[in-house]
């Protein structure tokens, strides 16, 4: 037995994954009857259709023959300083405030780029924080705090 | 008579100073983000989503519209100069566009383009104008039974000239219902699949998801890739379109249009679609066919207009049936819905100056297009000089401010990483992302429409097959799932064939 191509086949295994996972969930909810649909109703059916879905995409993706190899490609930078930059900026917004947390969402994120210049990415996050600060503080007033929360905060 | 009224509502709506400057917003950036190669329509209407709830409804729509047909508009550009598509639905338009551009006829192509879609924007909108009020009173008599229905046929629709495989499109619409479920059922009042996590009790929010699988997941993938891109360093003129160009020209113009008008009516259909359905049209018409590819004005000229049509006619299902045909418009109706506006029929009558206003809006739109770029041509070929390095950490930081705001909550900034992350796993395993949307706008919809057939028929499904018109959605449907499988067999085929070849 082979994988024919592994990106199909994962994603039948993904697919199997969640569907059966929301079969499960979706049993601990009432399920009713088909004239009086509970909350688990749907959500079963939906679930159960997903696991059938993700058995028919591995299946047939599981053949006797030589397989070709389709595996995706991964670089772990770009995945990495992006999701990063994003988790700190949502860490760091309340208690630094919007000028340093913009400030360090642009520097990591930029880092994800194989081009990364640390002037670059100085310049760009200064010219970004005065568009920043013209749109959304002052023409949209957003209700967010500009400066740290020890500096005496909000707006 | 009333028509005439309606329009009128629609012109005093549309042309109030404030709804012309959002227009005139909307165009704009539309443009550029469609001349920006790696950020397309959905992305930014993901991450202006947010800056537009500051806004009416009526000019968040204008706006938001804006930008959809502004960057079809300014993808053409690219299309042209670069042989870069700015975003899909012009991929078209590099064929024949990139060629006149390297004879020196670069300035014709734009023009042509630019009076293309003008015209077929006009006719567009004359057809929805027509259209809607019909339609939308056929959509009042629909019960539970033919919404679900309709809901189906929507949904296969729409993968059908998805790329990749169908099985897995159908999975992600399943997966995207099944967002949809997350958050308190309207009918019990349980909690379903908030995960004792109390910010999911509403459910999961769109932006997050319309950014988390579009916004961050396709920066990443961008990033993943390196960037070329070769500007054209010819000057650009010769904008006047010669007597025997116009003749050759208006006939191409009218049959996209015509093209793109019909297609974006069905589900799936839409610029992209119709732009490659009006460039084979045209090439089986034309008198010498080996000319296109080739520099063609036609090849230029029937594509522009028919992806122009279709944007434009697409929302003729979501604002009198309610029901969203393409990514886009899935978009749309996740934005009326943030405004507390449910798209479907009751949307003429109950929002009449945000109807009418949005597709006058339009029409407007289209003539600031017109006006506003060829004479700025030069401003958007410098924009292409701009690196992504410079361009993706702005993109990011709006995402983050936009998403932040929407609720005042942290937890929605964190939802769109886990969300993002999802999109590019869903990427790297060749799953469309789009579907996933369609089905979680139209989920909620079409539980409720279940339930309630159901109820109905005293649990009897029978109901979605005796209902004529339930039955005609559910066949039509049916065959899409046919015509889906057939292509999926010739493709395997070929796919072997050429395995076998490269072995051998």
């Amino acid at each position: 037995m082979q994988i024919s191509n592994h990106k199909d086949f994962n994603a039948g295994l993904l697919f199997i994954l969640l569907g059966i996972s929301t079969t499960v969930l979706a049993r601990s909810y009432p399920i009713g009857t088909a004239a009086k649909m509970g909350p688990g109703y749907f959500p079963f059916i939906l679930g159960f259709m997903l696991t059938v879905l993700g058995f028919v995409i591995s299946l047939k993706n599981l053949s006797k023959g030589r397989g070709v190899r389709k595996r995706a490609l991964i670089r772990f930078r770009p995945v990495v300083f992006v999701l990063s930059s994003i988790v700190l900026f949502g860490l760091l917004l309340l208690p630094l405030g919007l000028l340093l947390s913009t400030l360090l969402l642009i520097l990591i994120s930029s880092m994800a780029s194989d081009e990364f210049k640390m002037k670059v990415a100085i310049l760009n996050a200064f010219v970004l924080l005065i568009i920043v600060l013209i749109i959304f503080v002052y023409f949209l007033k957003f209700q967010i705090p500009v400066l740290p929360a020890f500096l005496g905060g909000r707006t | 008579m009333e028509l005439l009224s309606n329009l009128a509502l629609g012109f005093q709506t549309a042309i109030s100073p404030q709804n012309l400057l959002y227009c005139f917003l909307g165009t704009l950036i539309g443009t550029v983000i469609g001349v920006l190669p790696g950020i397309g329509p959905v992305q930014t209407i993901a991450i202006l989503l947010p800056t537009t709830f500051a806004l009416p409804p009526v000019s968040a729509l204008i706006m938001l519209a804006g930008i959809y047909y502004g960057a079809q508009y300014g993808g053409s550009t690219t299309s042209i100069l670069v042989n870069v598509p700015g975003e899909a639905s012009s991929v078209v338009t590099c064929l024949d566009g990139y060629q006149m551009a390297l004879q020196g006829r670069a300035g014709a192509a734009l023009t042509v383009s630019a009076l293309g879609s003008f015209v077929a924007g006009c006719f567009a909108t004359l057809l929805i104008v027509l259209l809607a009020i019909p339609l939308s009173e056929l959509a009042f008599k629909f019960g539970p039974a033919e919404y679900f229905s309709l809901m189906v046929f929507g949904l296969i629709g729409s993968i059908v000239f998805a790329s990749g495989s169908p099985m897995k499109a159908i999975g992600m619409i399943v997966l995207g219902l099944l967002f949809g479920v997350v958050g308190t059922d309207i009918t019990s009042g349980t909690q379903r699949f908030s995960l004792g996590i109390p910010e999911l009790a509403d459910g999961i929010g769109f932006v997050p998801l319309a950014m988390g699988l579009f916004g961050i997941s396709q920066i990443i993938n961008s990033l993943e890739q390196k960037e070329k891109r070769e500007i054209l360093k010819t000057k650009i003129f010769g904008f006047w379109l010669k007597k025997k160009d116009l003749k050759e020209v208006a006939p191409a113009v009218a049959r996209g249009t015509l093209t793109g008008s019909l297609l974006g009516l069905l589900p799936g259909g839409g610029g992209i679609l119709s732009s490659f359905i009006s460039y084979m049209l045209e090439k089986k018409v034309s008198h010498n066919p080996e000319s296109f590819g080739k520099g063609n004005i036609c090849g230029v000229a029937s594509p522009e207009s028919a992806n122009n049509a279709g944007a434009q006619t697409s929302f003729i299902p979501l604002l009198t049936l309610g029901i969203p045909t393409n990514v886009i418009m899935a978009m749309m109706a996740g934005a009326m819905m943030i405004h507390g506006i449910q798209p479907g029929p009751r949307v003429i009558s109950s929002n009449p100056e945000l109807f009418w206003g949005v597709i006058v809006s339009m029409w407007v739109g289209n003539l600031m297009l017109v006006i506003l770029n060829l004479p700025l041509i030069g401003i958007w070929v410098k924009l292409l000089t701009v690196p992504y390095r410079v361009l993706y950490p702005a993109i990011l930081l709006f995402c983050c401010i936009g998403i932040y705001s929407v609720n005042n909550n942290i937890f929605d900034i964190w939802l769109t990483a886990i969300l993002g992350f999802s999109g590019y796993l869903f990427v790297k395993l060749e799953c469309e992302p789009a579907p996933l949307i369609l089905g979680f706008v139209l989920g909620p919809m079409m539980e409720e429409n279940l339930r309630r057939g159901m109820l109905i028929s005293r649990g009897d499904p029978s109901i979605f097959f005796t209902r004529p018109l339930s039955l005609a959605f559910l066949l039509m449907a049916f065959a899409m799932l046919v015509v889906i499988a057939v292509p999926a067999i010739h493709r395997k085929r070929e796919e072997a064939f050429h395995e076998e070849g490269e072995e051998g």
